[in-house]
């Protein structure tokens, strides 16, 4: 689904990404660990197409060269991104977006756009499988959400996007232990052949929800360690001196 | 998005011109131009004398300077002040008689005039030029009593409210703008709501320029008697063209005890070309006044058009307990300049007003809000609250804020909030991770910064008015 070759990227003149290997199958779902400053973000970035970024090396994406396509069309590819960050958009309704976002990703997949009453329904049925509130639907979007909530509403969107590879950026930082294990439930919910994860995270607890395939150590731009699951709790004692 | 689809929906939609026989004054301003305009109109005397007196008002008056988008001087001989369709002359009396071109002009617009597609509950005036030529849904709202028609045909058949009203909002000797519509006023549309009547649909003017060389001086005057309440909305739009045409309006408003109108704009006249040449200078003075104790007035502004935008809506509370409330959204992009906000002038006791500007400027467009807070000495227990936003898109546009407050009451407060953002390149992104082409992007975070101002329109226009934001900033970002 996702191989990457020898990729480099800089920004501002840091060089961040300094050839990174990393092969993804359906199915599959890999975690990336690595101090911070690493690259970590930088990665989920340039894979979903943030522009900025001097980038040399090849990205393939089910056999289609990332380079050529926008944001919005690796979106509408099923490619999905929960920002470590998620942005606020004062005015605009949680609802609203939402079903702008499905229905751009619906039309470019050649499906029927949903009107608003579909929408509703589908969107409320989701939204109950991760303990959202309702009332979180008709507020400005992330605008006043706690940071778990935010993160939350990140894989509200993801399961109504549906997407094919699913990068999650540090989605568990700031989720309380209830939230977690929602958030996990989620994703393995989700979890099928046919999609692929790229979990983003510092910690093994999350890990332990969701048991990754692989795990990867990102360090100055470069994967220096990738192992099973061991891995994490490995270095959950141990700490990245001993490899870095 | 290809650079042609851009292209073509960042044209102006609205520019084309219809090709009629016109009737023209005389060129230029004089005595005998404003008499051919009275005359053409059937005037009484009393309306005539009314006109000289602010055309001699005029020669002592200067035209202002004191705005911030600078302007080349305009030359009144070189102007014609009435242009009307020959086959409108005399206001056609039924659909049949209006020139098919012109009706196709209008159903061109969005804003069809036969009886049978006319628009669900909303009522229209329909201005061409100098004339009206169409009002919809007339014999229903005389059933009711309320009057609504062209501002000509009220001065024929109803002298008594035009010669009470006209000028008592905004006096003849006002200042230059205002004074020289008193004296050349063509057309426009006049309002007159019973005592205890609420409206039972919307009214609405729709104004298009269609001559070139000519400039349009409307004149609206719209009257809420006691216990009222009326929602009004106009519309505007031009032809292309490289020249920049004047449209200097008078609006007045009056709401007597009790009484509420609710005033919306969504002006899209033609802005110019991405160079800054054409476009129309819109500089209109548009002032209500609360006259009646508990009366509320409501200015809703949605100015995407013109090349330069300068006018500021006011209200003037004088019965106890009454409210003026201004909503503005103000675009510019490319070249074009806009000089707008608001007066409040608080006279009467527990008089209460509420500012929400939201200026959005793109490309080298300049976007100032400029607005006067004036609490009396005897508007006790007053109150105002001011916000001011502005959003930039790109780093050649400006947007200014310059608010003037006089609290002359140690019991009145006044409130007054500002912000200025960058569109946020991250929240586009973030947009365009979730599948939003840019442009989508930009008109969701934008109609999301100007939602408070957007849901104060009529249902029936908000989602146009949307659209329209979208539309104007089209092609600025990215
Ligand atoms: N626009 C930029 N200009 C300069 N430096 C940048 C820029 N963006 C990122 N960096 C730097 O690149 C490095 C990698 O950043 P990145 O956000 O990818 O780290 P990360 O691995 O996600 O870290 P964390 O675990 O703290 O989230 C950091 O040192 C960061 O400061
Ligand atoms: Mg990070």
């Amino acid at each position: 689904m996702l191989n990457i070759k020898n990729l480099q990227a800089t920004i501002d003149n840091k060089h961040i990404l300094k050839g990174l290997n990393l092969n993804i199958k359906p199915g599959e779902v890999h975690a990336i660990m690595g101090p911070n400053g690493s690259g970590k973000s930088t990665l989920a970035n340039v894979l979903s197409g943030k522009n900025g970024y001097e980038i040399k090396g090849d990205i393939k994406y089910n056999g289609e060269s990332l380079s050529e396509l926008s944001t919005e069309e690796r979106a509408q590819k099923g490619i999905f991104l929960a920002f470590q960050y998620p942005l606020e958009i004062p005015g605009v309704n949680t609802n609203n977006f939402l079903r702008t976002s499905l229905n751009s990703v619906r039309k470019a997949q050649g499906e029927k756009e949903l009107d608003a009453l579909t929408f509703l329904k589908l969107i409320k049925e989701k939204a109950s499988e991760l303990g959202i509130d309702e009332k979180f639907l008709s507020r400005q979007l992330n605008v006043g959400f706690s940071g778990g909530e935010k993160k939350k509403n990140e894989i509200l969107q993801m399961k109504l996007l549906q997407p094919k590879l699913s990068i999650l950026d540090e989605t568990d930082s700031g989720l309380d232990i209830d939230a977690l294990r929602i958030v996990a439930d989620g994703v393995n919910s989700y979890k099928s052949k046919k999609n692929a994860f790229l979990i983003i995270t510092h910690y093994q607890r999350l890990l332990d929800y969701i048991k990754p395939d692989y795990v990867h150590v990102l360090s100055d731009g470069k994967i220096i360690k990738t192992g099973n699951a061991d891995l994490g709790i490995q270095l959950e004692k141990t700490g990245y001196s001993k490899i870095v | 998005m290809k650079t042609e689809d851009l292209k073509n929906i960042k044209d102006y939609k609205y520019g084309f011109t219809t090709d009629v026989e016109n009737i023209r004054s005389p060129k230029g301003l004089s005595e005998e131009t404003i008499k051919f305009i009275s005359k053409i109109k059937n005037e009484p005397k009393w309306m005539l004398e009314w006109r000289l007196k602010a055309f001699n008002r005029l020669k002592v008056l200067k035209e202002p300077n004191w705005q911030k988008p600078k302007y080349p001087k305009i030359n009144y001989q070189d102007l014609y002040y009435y242009s009307a369709p020959k086959s409108a002359s005399e206001k056609p009396k039924s659909l049949d008689e209006i020139d098919p071109k012109i009706l196709e002009t209008y159903k061109k617009l969005g804003i069809p005039l036969d009886e049978q597609k006319r628009l669900n509950g909303i009522a229209v005036d329909a201005v061409f030029d100098s004339v009206s030529v169409a009002t919809t849904f007339k014999d229903e709202l005389t059933k009711k009593g309320i009057i609504f028609c062209s501002i000509s045909e009220a001065i024929q058949k109803h002298p008594d409210l035009v010669k009470k009203y006209l000028g008592s909002v905004i006096p003849i000797s006002d200042h230059y703008f205002a004074t020289l519509n008193s004296a050349v006023f063509t057309d426009g549309s006049f309002v007159y709501i019973p005592p205890n009547t609420k409206c039972p649909m919307e009214l609405s003017t729709y104004f298009r320029i269609n001559a070139s060389e000519t400039g349009q001086f409307e004149r609206t005057l719209i009257i809420a008697d006691k216990g009222s309440y009326v929602s009004y909305l106009e519309g505007c739009t031009a032809p292309m063209r490289d020249e920049n045409q004047l449209h200097a309006a008078n609006v007045e408003l009056v709401a007597l005890d009790d009484a509420e109108i609710k005033y919306s704009t969504v002006q899209n006249w033609y802005p110019g070309d991405e160079k800054g040449v054409g476009g129309i200078y819109n500089f209109v003075t548009k002032r209500g006044a609360c006259r009646g104790k508990n009366s509320k007035i409501s200015w809703t502004q949605v100015e995407t058009g013109s090349a330069i935008t300068w006018k500021y809506p006011s209200c003037i509370l004088q019965g106890d307990n009454s409210i003026g409330e201004f909503y503005s959204i103000a675009i510019t992009n490319n070249f074009q300049k806009a000089d707008t906000g608001t007066k409040m002038i608080h006279l009467g006791k527990n008089t209460k007003s509420k500012i929400i500007s939201k200026g959005i400027s793109a490309g080298n467009a300049d976007n100032m809000y400029r607005g006067l807070v004036e609490i009396k000495n005897k508007a006790i227990n007053s109150r105002n609250y001011t916000q001011c936003d502005s959003l930039l898109m790109g780093n050649k546009c400006g947007a200014h804020t310059i608010p003037y407050i006089k609290n002359n009451n140690a019991t009145s407060t006044i409130e007054h909030e500002a912000t200025t953002t960058k569109i946020n390149e991250d929240q586009l992104y973030y947009c365009n991770q979730r599948g939003l082409d840019q442009e989508e992007a930009v008109s969701l975070i934008v109609n999301g910064f100007c939602k408070e101002v957007l849901q104060q329109l009529p249902m029936e226009f908000a989602v146009e008015a949307q659209k329209l934001v979208a539309i104007s900033l089209e092609g600025s970002v990215g």
